[in-house]
């Protein structure tokens, strides 16, 4: 029995522009029972999630235990400190004793680039990657799809400019993953410092200057200036980064007529964004934390399978009506 | 083991629209006029159906009606036995349904099992005063004490028989159907 996504969704890299699109698809109808006076389906009842969160998370943790809760599965939140990780267990071996109390799917967050991986190929439960290090984030990356599909009707063609710090930028590798799977054309906008070397590679554009960045795209993704990248030493400081990078709106004068701007936030206003920017007229930001909670109802409800041995009884009995 | 598909007619494109006229008068008659009244089609054909009686009821009685669409795949019985995951459709209830009369209409009352799916689904969005519940064809086979209140036309099948109903927007034209269920057929 095949699994729409398979076991696992651990990147926008290994799916195909068809199993994005049904993700995307799929988190339409879910949209609206976050809407409804009981904001609950019978769904995933009976299921066991745990979110399993090495790094520190607000909306993404929320919002996969929104998105959990809605669907009537029973969830339990790990956070590395405070557990036995911070005694020195590996994740392999907290993982494994998990799965011995009978857990059905793991969300995770981990600083470590694979990590989502590393666990997915030694445990039978689904795996959900929340964010592995500076790899991908496809929940961040789908539900920025979903919010720019919803004002532009379509991905195809369209011209998407990611703007800050791209090299450590998890969200951004997701995001150019999917967008060009999709169609879109991507360009990505930064200091030099903060750009992957090969980044045309990925096939992207790359635009020096934020002011032709501006013109040239349909939506601004702007990304979190994490702030103790100025110690390491990549931007000279964070009021020059705002000089020269940040999205004001005198530079978005510039812009064209119906821009987007997301941010994936935490935002940093005054930095990558200002603050007439991120409350004004082209922002989707908070729209885009809404459609999360959708995403996630989504990826959560596709992944978990069926029990296919009982798929044949079910056939004999007949119809569903 | 698969007989070659022999499909017979239950309901011709004019049966269909008499049979639907009737239903609409009926859904007319048993909330005695159409103050406080919500059609709801269950997804796919349902929605069609719905739509079609409220245009007649407001042809009768110039009244409009709210109309809305559920899909139940969310709250069915089998989600864990299917394989792949089944397609989700979209949920639309436009009016806030406490204290309405909510008349369901679906397309085929078979196991009951759909209609139990859809007064849980319904709940969820309030409490109406009274859910009645209007099927073009009841073919008989309930494994669920649940009953229709308007029928279309009422035929006993077999289990091995599938009965299909067809609306003009996705099948090309009106009616309704039996046919041998094929081999494989999954539901």
């Amino acid at each position: 029995m095949t699994r729409p996504l398979g076991k696992d969704l651990l990147g926008l890299e290994p799916l195909s522009g068809d199993q994005i699109r049904l993700i995307l698809d799929t988190a339409e109808p879910f949209k609206e029972i976050s809407e409804r006076a009981i904001k609950k389906v019978p769904t995933l009842r009976g299921a066991t999630i745990v979110n399993l969160f090495f790094e520190a998370s607000t909306r993404t943790r929320v919002s996969f235990e929104f998105a959990e809760k809605r669907l009537s599965a029973d969830t339990v939140n790990v956070a590395a400190s405070g557990s036995s990780v911070s005694k020195g267990e590996t994740l392999v071996d907290t993982a494994r004793n998990l799965e011995a109390m009978r857990i059905d799917m793991v969300v995770i967050r981990h600083g470590a680039s694979g990590a989502a991986r590393f666990l997915a190929d030694r445990i039978e439960s689904n795996v959900i990657n929340a964010g592995d290090g500076t790899h991908e984030h496809p929940t961040q990356g789908l539900l920025d799809l979903l919010t720019l599909r919803d004002y532009f009707k379509r991905l195809a063609g369209l011209k998407i400019c990611i703007v800050g710090d791209v090299l450590h930028s998890r969200v951004a590798r997701s995001n150019i993953w999917g967008l060009t799977k999709m169609g879109a054309e991507v360009a990505v906008c930064g200091p030099r410092s903060l750009l992957p070397s090969a980044i045309e590679e990925m096939g992207v554009t790359v635009f020096d200057r934020v002011e032709a960045a501006i013109e040239w795209a349909d939506a601004l993704n702007i990304l979190r200036l994490q702030l103790e990248r100025m110690q390491a030493g990549y931007i000279p400081s964070l009021r020059e980064y705002n000089r020269v990078f940040g999205v004001s709106r005198e530079r978005l004068e510039r812009a064209k007529r119906d821009v987007l701007i997301l941010h994936p936030g935490p935002m940093n206003r005054g930095v990558e964004i200002d603050s007439d920017v991120a409350d004004g007229p082209f922002s989707v930001i908070l729209n885009q934390v809404t459609n999360g909670v959708a995403v996630r109802m989504a990826v959560l409800y596709l992944l978990s399978g069926g029990r296919p041995e009982l798929a044949e009884a079910a056939k004999k009995s007949g119809g569903e009506r | 083991m698969a007989a070659p598909p022999k499909q017979s007619t239950i309901l011709d494109a004019r049966s269909f629209d008499r049979t639907l006229r009737r239903m609409a008068d009926e859904i007319v008659e048993l909330n005695n006029g159409t103050d406080d009244l919500v059609i709801v089609g269950i997804q796919r054909r349902g929605v069609q159906l719905a739509a079609r009686i409220v245009s007649l009821i407001e042809e009768r009685e110039h009244a409009s009606v709210p109309q809305g669409a559920l899909d139940i795949t969310l709250y069915r019985d089998d989600l864990q036995t299917v394989g792949p995951r089944p397609l989700v459709g979209q949920t639309q209830i436009p009016v806030d349904v406490h204290s309405q009369v909510v008349v369901i209409v679906d397309d085929v009352l078979y196991t009951g099992r759909t209609i139990r799916a859809a007064l849980d689904e319904l709940a969820d969005f309030g409490r109406p005063r009274r859910i009645a519940l209007a099927v073009l064809i009841d073919r008989g086979g309930r494994e669920l004490p649940i009953q229709p209140d308007i029928v279309g036309k009422t035929i006993t099948a077999d289990p091995s028989q599938r009965v299909d109903v067809l609306v003009q927007e996705l099948d090309g034209r009106n009616g309704a159907v039996i046919a041998a269920r094929e081999a494989e057929a999954g539901t």
